[in-house]
């Protein structure tokens, strides 16, 4: 029996009735080539305009990866399709050893393992630094876990010790919406902190922030690699020099080079792209 | 073979009447026969009212019909016949021969001419007869339409003279179905299959009866009773085809309304932003000015809807340019309150009208073109109200497209409903443009409240029953997409039509609002959604 | 329970409203059936009914101010949970008339014996039991409520979108109630109730008791709905009104959130009905009017909302205005109300409780 499109989803059990879905299980730590995220021949349009054009993408454990590219390039899409806000019309993305990330909703993704960070700092303005961070806390964010929730000393001294790295001790109190752009962005890669990502995705970390804070920003991001992978978009080529090892260049929709910093410099395509020669 | 039979007998027919017509016609003066009928038996006063019609005289019809309608009366002082109407005090005496009045006369004074059913008859048949000649085509229409119900020997044997002359097609059609349906009585097998055949498709009421009776006629032969089944399922076939026919010229009118409507709305929103939760009091005031105009023009029907129109978009749109400019430009960005205080607007305007023109329901007239109805066939009629409004959104709808296709400010409104601070960054007043948008989107609704004033009556509460409805258009349609939005609201005016029968109105409507609550699970920005960065401010 | 006493400690509007609700269980009842009628101070049976009528809006009030201020959700369609609760009740009010009806028919009630029905309806059976109707004055708003909010929060619909979409639904449901064949009295509703639990609806004695419950309801109602926003699931609520795309992104299932507050705060408000309608005396389908749901907003919206107790002053002056208006000076109650949502709006985006901080600032 054929049912009318509106109708269909009603049939796909395990997406209409996602409450009934047992929560995604966390990513393994058992990747087999060392690779946390494949991103295969994706493809986004938006009104025939190719955002992603077959776009293939390998992030690796432990990595610290920057993505450059002009305006336009597909970098913030990308980072859409990773986290489930844009569903590609074509192509495959899998996290860790197999999780499908195009079958997951955003939180799903989120609870797998995945953060990300917007390039405009988006916190809870009307909630103080504290509560904010307590919201990112990795633990059981399913609603009934939320009502009875109480925090624990291991997880009150977790949200200190963040507190302490992203220099905002003694904000805690105040509200998200007071603090300056800088310290914006900080208390949201602090939430990130809190989420335990696996794979930490970037976008713009550095806009609007003083050189000071900048170099601050480098130091925690360097810092973070390793126990995972982070992703960086960013257009400031300074502040990605001080912190690249791995450079990968997008131009409408794909990637056009990809390698050290050096070597992408030198790449003829990419002078051409960038100056317009 | 049977139409040859009707060809010969029709030949026949004229024949006969070519011989006998100037004989039959002696040639007595009208006044003579008519001074002969008071006297004359029944048996007689039959053969004078046939004389009566013959003579062909411009008065015959209305003195044949004051006969059959027991108004024609003779006076008893010197047996003069008169057609009387019944005054105050007594009766008003009019000559029938000139139609001239003629002075009054007691009610002892006169004296009735009295008929029976047999003459009743007579008269109605003769009386269609003679409107046969009319020279208007629309009359001779309804002329043979009346014989349906009555048809005889002599009738058919005038229907079948009058098919020989007769001009109109249509008229001509009606009479051989008329003449079929004489036929199917027929002794003769072949005459009454062929009538079967000509009633195939026929959408008379009358014809059906009579097939449904032929098919059931266990005298019929089998053939004939086959034909005649077939014949009816033809026939209602295309009754119910131009019954859907019907539903979907209600529903297109009904979803022309409501895309008169909506396009304000769909304009402010997608602009804007801005939900005008009063845009059904916007409606509302164009409703009452078309009113104002009525009582301020008495006896000027059609001007003052044609003056409405302008008068309507001129008030509402200045309304709302000052509800814009003094409220609702203070809470930009603030969509949910923009809600609220668009509703207590709402509520305040709602009042006034009450408050002004009391809370009772207005009518406003409808002028005469616009009053009646297209009968395209028996079974179809599309009036002329709703065939104007459904012109009429249509030539709003066009005309808006135009003026945001082809203007400066229609590329402005567009610059700024697309990307707000990069048209104000190249120099557009987005100040401006949002003023003249919401006016612009008031304004229309302004002449939809003038095309529904033909419609319904005008009351307080007018805009109340067309807001949710406007709103489920909108959000149907797509946000911003005019084309949406058209195509949103025919259909879901032709779905609430449709509905309707099958459902009753009340329940059309929930199984509307479920439809569209269920479609904004799929598609949750409308039809036509807009994509890309756009979609995600 | 440490949670609530601590929040409740820093909350001076809420305690405030709990000791005027405390005041009033104590003072009213003495009022009404101490003093004797005609001496100066006595409450008359009347003024009881109104004040526990006032005391079902604030209810109503903090329910709605539970999805608008706290989650985000602009309710225009509240006015359908208040009903459906009500109409449980009086469902059950109905039952208990037994053949004391008019056409005194022992079973039917007696819009059914004029209509000419044979028997009760399947979903009227069961209501003659208190029990019953009392779990169906939370199950019947809860379950439309869950539907409802199932697939809207799903799909994501919300702000203005989802604000229509509710008032639809209540504009929905006033035009099925208005329908005989539905089988809850079409237009007249549900009325001429005879007695609750035994007791007569008119005696002074089930007045105070309705009124003293109301209170009671609004208390359990207000503490209820302050825990919900001081625990963790509370700053979700917040998180999702201010930034709702960032909450997914920490993990959080949006949608499941939202439904629960929803389908939470409609049940509160059906209580709020059950306990409205007793003290009136009807329920009919004018209670889904559109109208009616977005009253209930200007009320938080006077109060301030994000308040709970702001909103539940809102609901307590608003109708107070609305009783002295539409006596003294019935045509100019619309023009206040249109009024007051463009003042609230315009000049008090905070309410009344904001002008108060704002003053003791």
């Amino acid at each position: 029996m054929k049912l009318p499109t509106p109708l269909r989803p009603f049939t796909e059990r395990d997406r209409v009735f996602d409450a009934l879905v047992p929560p995604a299980q966390r990513v393994r730590r058992q990747t087999r080539h060392g690779t946390i995220l494949h991103v295969e021949d994706v493809t986004v349009s938006f009104d025939g305009f190719k955002a992603l054009d077959a776009l293939t993408l390998y992030i690796y454990e432990g990595e610290l990866r920057c993505i450059i590219g002009p305006n336009g390039a597909g970098k913030t899409t990308m980072m859409d399709v990773i986290t489930a806000k844009t569903r590609p019309d074509a192509g495959q993305v899998f996290f860790g050893d197999g999780i499908d990330l195009l079958r997951l909703s955003e939180p799903e993704v989120a609870q797998v393992g995945v953060g990300r960070k917007f390039q405009k700092p988006t916190v809870f303005e009307q909630q103080s630094v504290w509560d904010n961070l307590v919201l990112a806390l990795h633990s059981d964010k399913r609603v009934w876990a939320s009502v009875w929730f109480r925090l624990a000393p291991a997880q009150r001294e977790q949200i200190e010790q963040v507190l302490e790295t992203i220099g905002l001790v003694a904000e805690r109190s105040r509200l998200a919406g007071e603090l300056s752009h800088g310290q914006k962005q900080w208390l949201e890669i602090g939430m990130l902190l809190l989420q335990q990502p696996a794979l930490l995705l970037v976008d713009e970390p550095v806009a609007g922030m003083s050189g000071h804070e900048m170099e601050q920003t480098a130091e925690l991001l360097t810092a973070l690699a390793g126990e995972r992978s982070v992703v960086v978009v960013e257009h400031d080529m300074e502040f990605v020099r001080s912190i690249a090892r791995r450079v990968t260049v997008l131009h409408q929709g794909a990637v056009l080079a990809e390698g050290s910093m050096a070597e992408v410099q030198q790449d003829p395509r990419v002078i051409e792209v960038y100056l317009g020669a | 073979m049977g139409y040859k039979c009707i060809r010969v007998a029709t030949a026949a027919v004229l024949l006969i009447l070519l011989i006998l017509g100037p004989a039959a016609a002696v040639e007595r003066p009208f006044g003579e026969i008519l001074q002969a009928l008071p006297s004359a038996s029944y048996e007689a006063k039959a053969t004078l009212i046939r004389e009566l019609a013959e003579t062909g005289h411009p008065r015959a019809v209305p003195v044949l019909r004051a006969l059959s309608e027991g108004d024609l009366y003779v006076r008893k002082a010197d047996q003069r016949v008169f057609i009387v109407r019944k005054g105050e005090g007594g009766y008003d005496l009019v000559d029938p021969l000139s139609g001239e009045p003629a002075g009054q006369a007691g009610r002892r004074d006169v004296k009735r001419i009295g008929i029976n059913n047999t003459l009743r008859n007579v008269l109605a048949a003769q009386l269609a007869s003679l409107s046969l000649a009319a020279p208007e085509a629309a009359v001779r229409r309804a002329a043979v339409a009346q014989m349906l119900g009555e048809l005889d020997a002599s009738l058919a044997a005038t229907l079948r003279a009058r098919l020989a002359e007769e001009p109109d097609r249509g008229v001509r059609g009606m009479i051989r179905e008329a003449l079929a349906l004489v036929d199917l009585q027929a002794a003769d097998e072949a005459t009454r299959l062929a009538a079967v055949q000509t009633l195939h498709g026929s959408l008379t009421p009358e014809a059906r009866v009579r097939l449904m009776a032929l098919a059931a006629d266990p005298e019929a032969g089998e053939a004939l009773r086959t034909q005649a089944r077939q014949a009816v399922a033809s026939i209602d076939r295309w009754r119910s085809f131009y019954r859907l026919m019907e539903t979907v010229f209600f529903g297109l009118s009904a979803g022309s309304v409501l895309l008169l409507a909506a396009i304000g709305l769909a304009i402010t929103f997608g602009v804007m932003g801005v939900i005008n939760m009063a845009h059904g009091e916007f409606l509302m005031l164009g409703a009452y000015t078309a009113y104002v105009l009525q009582q301020l023009l008495p006896g000027q029907v059609g001007l003052a809807v044609v003056l409405a129109v302008p008068a309507a978009f001129a008030v509402t749109g200045l309304v709302g340019v000052a509800i814009e400019r003094g409220l609702i430009r203070h809470l930009y960005g603030r969509p949910l309150e923009t809600l609220l205080l668009t509703f207590g607007l709402s509520l305040i305007l709602q009042q006034a009208v009450r408050t002004i023109f009391s809370p009772l329901n207005r009518s406003v007239a409808t002028p005469a073109w616009m009053s009646g109805a297209w009968q395209i066939n028996p079974a179809l009629a599309l009036t002329y109200n709703r065939l104007a409004i459904i012109l009429f959104a249509l030539a709003v709808f066009l005309a808006l497209l135009a003026l945001l296709r082809f203007t400066r400010l229609g590329l402005q409104v567009r610059a700024v409903s697309q990307d707000r601070q990069m048209a104000q960054a190249l120099g557009v007043r987005s100040e401006w443009v949002d003023a003249l948008t919401f006016g612009l989107g008031a304004g229309i609704a302004g002449i939809g409240g003038v095309a529904l004033s033909q419609l319904t009556n005008v009351g307080p509460n007018l805009g109340q029953a067309y807001i949710i409805d406007s709103f489920l258009v909108v959000v149907f349609g797509g946000v911003g997409n005019l084309w949406g939005t058209l195509v949103a609201a025919l259909t879901l005016g032709l779905a609430n039509k449709f509905l309707e029968p099958a459902a009753g109105a009340v329940l059309a409507k929930i199984l509307v609002l479920v439809f569209i609550i269920l479609f904004i699970q799929r598609r949750p920005r409308g039809l036509f959604p807009q994509r890309g960065r756009a979609a995600e401010a | 329970m440490g949670l609530l006493w601590a929040s409740l400690r820093r909350d001076r509007g809420g305690q405030v409203l709990l000791v005027l609700l405390l005041a009033a269980i104590i003072l009213v009842p003495l009022l009404n059936l101490a003093v004797p009628a005609g001496a100066p101070g006595h409450l008359s049976a009347y003024t009881v009914a109104l004040l526990g009528k006032y005391l079902c809006f604030a209810l109503l009030a903090v329910s709605v101010d539970l999805v608008w201020g706290y989650c985000g959700i602009l309710t225009l369609g509240h006015g359908a949970f208040f009903a459906l609760g009500g109409y449980a009740m009086g469902m059950h009010l109905m039952r208990q008339i037994g053949d004391r009806g008019v056409y005194g028919h022992p079973v039917l009630p007696d819009f059914m014996v004029f209509l000419d029905w044979e028997s009760l309806p399947w979903f009227w059976h069961g209501f003659d039991l208190f029990p019953f109707a009392m779990l169906m004055v939370l199950a019947a708003p809860g379950l439309l409520a869950l539907v409802f909010g199932f697939f809207a929060f799903r799909s994501r619909v919300n702000g203005v979108y989802l604000s229509i979409i509710t008032q639809a639904l209540t504009f929905a449901l006033m035009l099925a109630f208005f329908r005989n064949e539905m089988g809850f009295g079409g237009n007249n509703g549900l009325t001429d109730f005879k007695d609750l639990l035994g007791f007569d609806l008119q005696s002074e004695a089930m007045r105070v008791s309705l009124f003293v419950a109301s209170a009671l309801a609004l208390a359990l109602g207000f503490l209820a709905s302050r825990y919900l926003t001081v625990t963790r699931f509370g700053q979700v609520l917040n998180a999702v009104r201010d930034a709702e795309g960032r909450t997914r992104f920490l993990g959080y299932r949006v949608e499941n959130y939202q439904l629960f507050v929803w389908v939470f705060s409609a049940m509160l408000a059906g209580v709020a009905g059950a306990l409205y309608v007793p003290q009136v005396g009807i329920i009919n389908p004018n209670e889904f009017s559109p109208l009616n749901s977005i009253e209930m907003v200007v009320w938080v919206a006077v109060g301030g909302r994000a308040t709970l107790y702001g909103a539940a002053l809102g609901a307590l002056l608003v109708n107070y205005a609305k009783t002295f208006l539409t006596s003294a000076a019935p045509e100019a109650w619309l023009f206040f109300l249109g009024g007051l949502f463009v003042v609230v709006t315009l000049f008090l985006p905070q309410g009344l409780v904001g002008l108060l901080r704002r003053s003791r600032a």
